[in-house]
């Protein structure tokens, strides 16, 4: 960051602080333990049998064969579940009708999609578990299959589940201000059809889960996001005492939103060791983690945006038809709602519209993968927002701080009843543009188009909704999930001062056990290597609820800091009853509870809290030990925003574009780790510049997963890339105590529309102003033939 | 990606892999490094029942000059002849394989044996009018490259031979140009072009070849291009007229990413590329 690194709270300096992740050497060398790394004795593993049909009816299954190979165990099919409940989808919303379908991790009768599992064959061998699973002979009627969300609704449509009578899970209208005198007031209106194509989550570790039931308790290992969700949910669908089961999420390597799931393989793990009285391991192979593991966006939005001709936005209003998959999971209809709920993104805009309708198609469920909905949105406004400047002919950066939320109208409510916390738009802008000279840029990108090459750069400038969440706002009487969106922890000090730190956050690559060290090292006087962090244990802390929706930082910090000040307040009334002071005149003094005006009177957290440990040194009255449990309830989300500039290289010749330079700015509020920032924005914008260049998850029209390997599904690596220019602004919420926001998801929010906008930057001269993504170079050419009128048959070199 | 059972032999000589395929029957396979078979065992598209692994074998692996010709053994790296720069086309070619983890270990003898009309080497090794060595219990035999590509992912070699040993020959007085255009950095090819050209002393055209990857079945020269070149000065003007012919006579295969016009069109430019790189 161009300004001061200073620390930004109270302390001894250690928030703020560039610090190397505590986490890295066990990853690095290998040491981390993942849950495939888990060896138990006796230990059996597990092969499911898969629909290689995306619908037809189950009209039989033989698993003898399966049954004979040495070392097979067991061969569990849907009749051989015994559970309370099905996979479970937690919404439920006050006043729309939701189609919900059961779902049970093995199919009954039908399968739904590609990949949907039938059996499950349990045996000694790895390897031999899976030449068995093809023993398993299952014999399929083939039923009519849809896959195109727009085909699904139309009438005489293949049904995905016949008895709802339609393809429709939902429609619901999210709108604030009168839409249509918005439309009215305006003297130009925008209108673009915005396709958020069908992703994979792809993390670098599969999920993977161990079941281990014996004496009527179960332990279970699994690769997820939310183990203490997971832990309620087994519960519910196994019928067992919630206390008879512990969940671990080990090291985790990767989620992205893929791991914040309930999957058919959890029960079923455990059904498979309660059935064999065994330990139980499955590993999800990558071809499975493509076929079965939730897919992200695939909303098919229309997006309209009215203007003045100055530039005023007057109204927005977006029709989104999102594909669901085959079934609704845990919070699979939520997702187009998430970004709904900042449709009118950075801008002031006095009647904002958003029409959802949920579909059914025999393709996997689609759920939360990185940014959830508001990748989605962003996209939509920021596309059409560049061409809401050409029709207008206003300069892009112009026609947004026309309309941006200037920073003293925060708190901002806007015509939906969001209330933004804070942001400074055009500080955010300012600063890209002091890091990105633009007019430089035109004059490159006009010499080069003298050469006849084609640069372009995009700008895209965001906020987005995070810090899930406020309960009030998504409870069951308000938003509908049937949860609290709280966060846990509890700090504990021990007799050496030596600090553990329980979240109930689950962190796969965040850097958690820094950031969070950092907080309570800083608070407490003490050295961060000196603070452990826990996490992803429901035997180990109080009950938490997991790492997803940017929240870990500004829900389960903001918990942990609460912990702390309790803990602290204790410190203070035993260090004033061992030096003869007052509570309230003790303070953190380079390292040492201090009395104010004595400096050279005070105690070590060490001292302290070996004092607290031995009841004769306590106040009358005072419990001895020193640890403190908060759950902490946010008052509303918080709300991260940013500017970012791309700038590409398209070859006109071939389509294929070159990203040159990525600069972004990011507002997160106050840095508590500069680098944990920094990854996570490299990390997002990666993410967004695969979806908008490279990967797509595609199925033909019979509803076969065409991209199911790497060799397909193109995720980008670091050689597709270029290296990311950051830099931040600092506004502080007044949400949260330590001002911070959310960064997981903001990269991947922000960037896919700066992609697509330097690229439109780039071939405007052709005659190009839209190009759905992924911008394949193929697409890319393509899109060039047409704006110069010619065809694409027969090449035109 | 686990693949189904199969037994594994690595043998110290050629002989004795020689036997070790015999008597494994149809169902058996040569491992060289691995980078095109194993994946396809994974996905379970191939379950052969035995490998007979190279590695133990000596002489297999190295590159040396043998008159006008290379020389390189089978087991030899794409790292390898990436690094022997006296290789020209086949070392740029060879550098563009995937990733450096791939070129470790992935062989020139596998990657032509295997045949896939995707991989870079096989059109290389066809304009430069190389041929490879097959040893089989008979004896050796030499086929020639425009013989060795009989179809998508078969080749010359039989069920009972082995792919020994390549000759390349040295083009001394040849530039060369490589083009290949795919989505990622570590892609098989969408399509690359392969361009040889000598240049006489008044800068005319004293012989061309182009090799064409991925635009059909096998590796393809592009005739038409060779021909409407040879003997021609090396003008701009040319180079383009010729690459304009240069997806005549083939039949790429479509995919997701790529039409098959689309390939045709990116074959003439990466074509004319190619040639301007190698008649510079």
């Amino acid at each position: 960051m161009s300004t001061t690194e200073a620390p930004t709270t109270s302390g001894n300096g250690f928030v703020g602080r560039r610090m190397k992740r505590k986490e890295d050497p066990r990853l690095i060398t290998g040491r981390a333990s993942y849950t495939d790394d888990i060896v138990l004795p006796g230990m059996l593993h597990a092969a499911v049998v898969r629909s290689p049909e995306a619908h037809a009816r189950i009209t039989s299954i033989d698993v003898e064969a399966a049954k004979q190979r040495p070392g097979v165990h067991a061969v569990l099919t849907a009749a051989d579940l015994q559970m309370e409940s099905g996979l479970p989808m937690a919404w439920v919303p006050p006043g729309v009708d939701v189609n919900a379908p059961e779902h049970w991790p093995l199919a009954k009768e039908v399968v739904k999609h590609v990949g949907d599992a039938v059996a499950v064959v349990v045996g000694d061998d790895r390897y031999a578990v899976v030449d068995a699973a093809e023993d398993v002979i299952v014999e399929y009627e083939p039923l009519p299959v849809v896959t195109d969300p727009e085909a699904a609704l139309q009438e005489g449509s293949p049904l995905v589940h016949p008895d709802f009578g339609s393809n429709k899970v939902h429609e619901w209208t999210l709108g604030g201000g009168d839409i249509e005198a918005g439309f009215a007031e305006a003297d130009v209106i925008v209108e673009r059809r915005v396709e958020n194509h069908r992703t994979s989550g792809a993390p670098i570790e599969p999920r993977a889960v161990v079941a281990d039931y014996k004496a009527g308790a179960l332990t279970m290992w699994s690769s997820t996001q939310v183990p203490h969700f997971l832990r309620l949910f087994l519960a519910l669908m196994l019928g067992q005492n919630e206390e008879r089961i512990r969940v671990i999420a080990p090291e985790v390597g990767g989620g992205f939103g893929a791991k914040l799931q309930i999957y058919a393989e959890e029960p079923l793990l455990a059904l498979c060791s309660k059935a064999t009285g065994r330990p139980v391991k499955w590993v999800e192979t990558r071809s499975e983690h493509m076929m079965v593991s939730h897919h992200g966006r695939d909303q098919i939005a229309t997006m309209r945006m009215g203007f003045k001709r100055d530039g005023t936005l007057t109204a927005i209003h977006a029709k989104i038809v999102a594909d669901f998959g085959a079934y609704l999971m845990l919070l699979t209809p939520t997702i187009p709602s998430l970004g709904a709920f900042v449709m009118s993104g950075v801008y002031r805009c006095p009647a904002v519209q958003t029409d959802i309708t949920g579909v059914f198609t025999n393709k996997v469920s689609t759920d939360a993968i990185r940014g959830a909905g508001r990748p989605e949105a962003s996209h939509m406004i920021e596309a059409t927002m560049d061409q809401a400047a050409q029709e207008l002919g206003i300069d892009r950066l112009e026609l947004r701080r026309r309309n941006f939320i200037p920073k003293e109208d925060f708190p901002h409510e806007t015509a939906l009843g969001i209330v933004y916390d804070s942001g400074d738009y055009d500080g955010a802008l300012d600063l890209l543009l002091r890091r990105f000279d633009h007019d430089a840029f035109k004059q490159e990108q006009e010499a080069a188009r003298r050469e006849g090459r084609y640069l372009g750069v995009g700008f895209s400038t965001y906020t987005e909704i995070c810090g899930l969440a406020p309960s009030r706002v998504t409870g069951p009487s308000g938003f509908g999930l049937q949860t609290g969106l709280w966060e846990s922890a509890m700090v504990r000090v021990h007799l050496s001062g030596a600090v553990t730190v329980y979240t109930g956050t689950s962190p796969h690559g965040q850097g958690h056990e820094t950031g969070f060290a950092q907080i309570v090292a800083d608070r407490l006087g003490v050295d961060p290597q000196q603070v452990e962090v826990m996490h992803g244990d429901t035997s180990t802390g109080p009950q938490g609820l997991g790492t997803y929706g940017s929240r870990s930082l500004s829900v389960g910090g903001e918990a942990i800091v609460k912990a702390t000040e309790k803990v602290i307040d204790k410190i203070k009334k035993v260090v004033a009853h061992e030096l003869e002071a007052a509570p309230e005149d003790v303070e953190l003094q380079d390292g040492r509870f201090a009395i104010k005006g004595s400096p050279d009177k005070g105690m070590t957290l060490a001292e302290a809290s070996g004092a607290a440990y031995i009841p004769e040194n306590l106040p009358e009255g005072m419990e001895p030990g020193l640890e403190e449990t908060a759950f902490y309830d946010p008052s509303n989300f918080v709300f991260p925003f940013g500017a970012h500039a791309c700038v590409v290289e398209v070859d006109p010749e071939t389509g294929k574009i070159d990203v040159r330079r990525y600069v972004a700015i990011d507002d997160c509020g106050p840095a508590i780790n500069p680098l944990l920032i920094d990854g996570q924005v490299h990390g997002g914008i990666v993410h967004a510049i695969g979806q908008a260049l490279y990967e797509r998850i595609a199925y033909d029209e019979n509803g076969q997963l065409v991209t199911g390997t790497f060799a397909d599904y193109a995720l980008p690596s670091a050689a597709d890339v270029p290296s990311f220019e950051t830099d931040r602004t600092e506004t502080p919420s007044p949400t949260t105590s330590m001002g911070v926001k959310g960064v997981g998801e903001a990269g991947t929010i922000a960037a896919t529309p700066a992609v697509l906008n330097a690229v439109v930057d780039a071939l405007r001269p052709l005659g190009v102003d839209y190009i759905q993504m992924p911008l394949s170079p193929m697409r890319v050419w393509e899109t060039i033939q047409q704006a110069k009128g010619q065809t694409t048959a027969g090449g035109a070199a | 990606m686990i693949p189904a059972e199969f037994e594994y032999v690595a043998p110290a000589s050629v002989e004795e892999a020689l036997s070790a395929l015999a008597e494994g029957g149809e169902d058996a396979k040569i491992l060289a490094g691995g980078h095109s078979l194993i994946p396809l065992m994974k996905l379970r598209l191939a379950a052969p029942t035995l490998l007979v692994d190279l590695r133990k074998v000596d002489g297999l692996r190295g590159i040396r000059r043998e008159n006008g010709d290379f020389r390189i053994g089978a087991m030899t790296t794409h790292y390898e002849v990436q690094g022997e720069q006296a290789l020209g086309l086949a070392a740029a070619a060879a550098g563009t394989i995937a990733d450096p983890q791939v070129r470790y270990r992935g062989t020139l003898g596998g990657t032509l044996a295997h045949g896939d009309p995707a991989s870079d080497l096989p059109a290389i090794l066809l304009a430069a009018e190389g041929s490879v060595t097959l040893q089989g219990a008979g004896g050796t035999r030499e086929v020639a490259a425009a013989d060795f590509f009989v179809d998508y992912l078969t080749t010359a070699v039989g069920e009972d031979e082995i792919l020994t040993e390549i000759r390349l020959p040295a083009l001394e007085g040849y530039g060369f140009g490589y083009e290949k255009f795919n989505r990622r950095q570590e892609d098989w090819a969408m399509v690359a072009v392969g361009a040889l050209v000598r240049k006489g002393p008044d800068g005319t055209c004293e012989d061309v070849r182009v090799g064409l990857t991925h635009m059909a079945g096998t590796p393809l020269r592009a005739t038409g291009v060779e021909d409407a070149l040879r003997g021609q000065p090396l003008d701009a003007t040319r180079i383009e007229a010729a690459s304009a012919l240069a997806a005549e006579g083939t039949s790429p295969p479509a995919d997701l990413n790529a039409s098959a016009d689309y390939k045709r069109h990116l074959a003439q430019v990466l074509c004319r590329r190619a040639l301007e790189k190698a008649a510079a």
